[in-house]
């Protein structure tokens, strides 16, 4: 692989000009880059889309809803705040509250180090979460032991 | 499939071998992968099942503690706990010292009561003789051992 996994935020892709600026800590690596081959590179965006798009599904069962997390928290990126808000979406569409507790937790346990990027996350969903009643982890308190 | 295309029934074997617990979906938790493919709490109690049924309505109408009674019938330990280090390793560390240790008693008394007396040749009178030997053939006149004597002064180079 030409890169290694851990690409820093500010390098410009290949795909044309996107820049992201500092204050976005919008961390995600294109799917299935490889500067060798002459296939189609993902965007971000169509990657972001195409993830939307699967817990968007109206009757998403549970095992589908738990196969497509367990896969998105797999990649070596945290998922944007639009994927997130499907998915908790398709949570509330399955009723159930804990797995929406949790994605919350995986992702903030996703972030790693960069401290930074849960809560910009909690402050985009903000809107979605009081809308469907979901508590993050610090308001229920089981982000401490 | 067409409706009238022959389709092969499979032969139920219910009743033939039981399923064994190891084979069926198991709960775990993982960072990497935050949805097992089971609850945590298999037989809810009358109390959660309610609980349940309730969830099914807005959860803007549910409590904290309600809250957190649902995340536990469904997971095992938060992230926070699942990702707690443990004190194990001062254990670990303390158990190899203290066996080193003991290993350093065993070979002192190894030393004294299994090993025979050493060669003659570490007596200090041969050790003399053996060194005077050795500057007389000039070994290592150069950068070596007979570099470092004075022959004329009979010592040792400062």
């Amino acid at each position: 692989m030409c890169g290694n996994m851990f690409r820093a935020v500010f390098r410009l892709s290949a795909s044309g000009a996107r820049s992201l600026t500092r204050s976005r800590p919008c961390y995600s690596a294109p799917l299935a880059s490889r500067c060798y081959s002459h296939g189609k590179v993902e965007t971000d965006e169509e990657f972001d889309s195409r993830w939307v798009t699967y817990f968007s599904k109206p009757d998403l069962d549970a095992w589908e809803l738990r196969k497509g997390m367990n896969t998105l928290i797999g990649y070596d990126l945290v998922p944007e705040p639009k994927i997130l808000d499907s998915a908790l979406r398709a949570c509330r569409r399955l009723n159930d509250l804990a797995s929406a507790i949790r994605i919350l937790e995986a992702v903030k346990d996703k972030a790693g180090p960069h401290k930074d990027i849960y809560p910009y996350l909690i402050q985009e969903l903000k809107p979605t979460l009081t809308e469907l009643g979901i508590s993050t982890p610090e308001e229920l308190g089981i982000d401490k032991l | 499939i067409k409706e009238d295309a022959p389709v092969l029934q499979p032969k139920l074997h219910r009743g033939v071998a039981k399923v064994e617990d190891y084979a069926l979906p198991a709960y775990f938790d993982r960072r990497d992968s935050p949805l097992p493919d089971v609850s945590y709490v298999q037989n809810l109690s009358a109390e959660q099942k309610s609980l349940k049924e309730k969830e099914k309505g807005s959860w803007v109408a549910l409590s904290n503690e309600e809250k957190i009674a649902l995340y536990r019938i469904s997971f095992k330990q938060s992230f926070a706990e699942m990702n707690q280090g443990s004190g194990e390793w001062k254990s670990v560390v303390g158990g190899i010292f203290f066996f080193i240790g003991f290993t350093g008693l065993v070979v002192l008394w190894q030393r004294k009561y299994v090993y025979g007396p050493v060669p003659h040749t570490f007596e200090e009178e041969y050790k003399e003789k053996e060194l005077q030997r050795m500057l007389d053939m000039r070994m290592g006149p150069v950068q070596g051992f007979s570099a470092h004597w004075d022959y004329e002064n009979k010592q040792w180079k400062k």
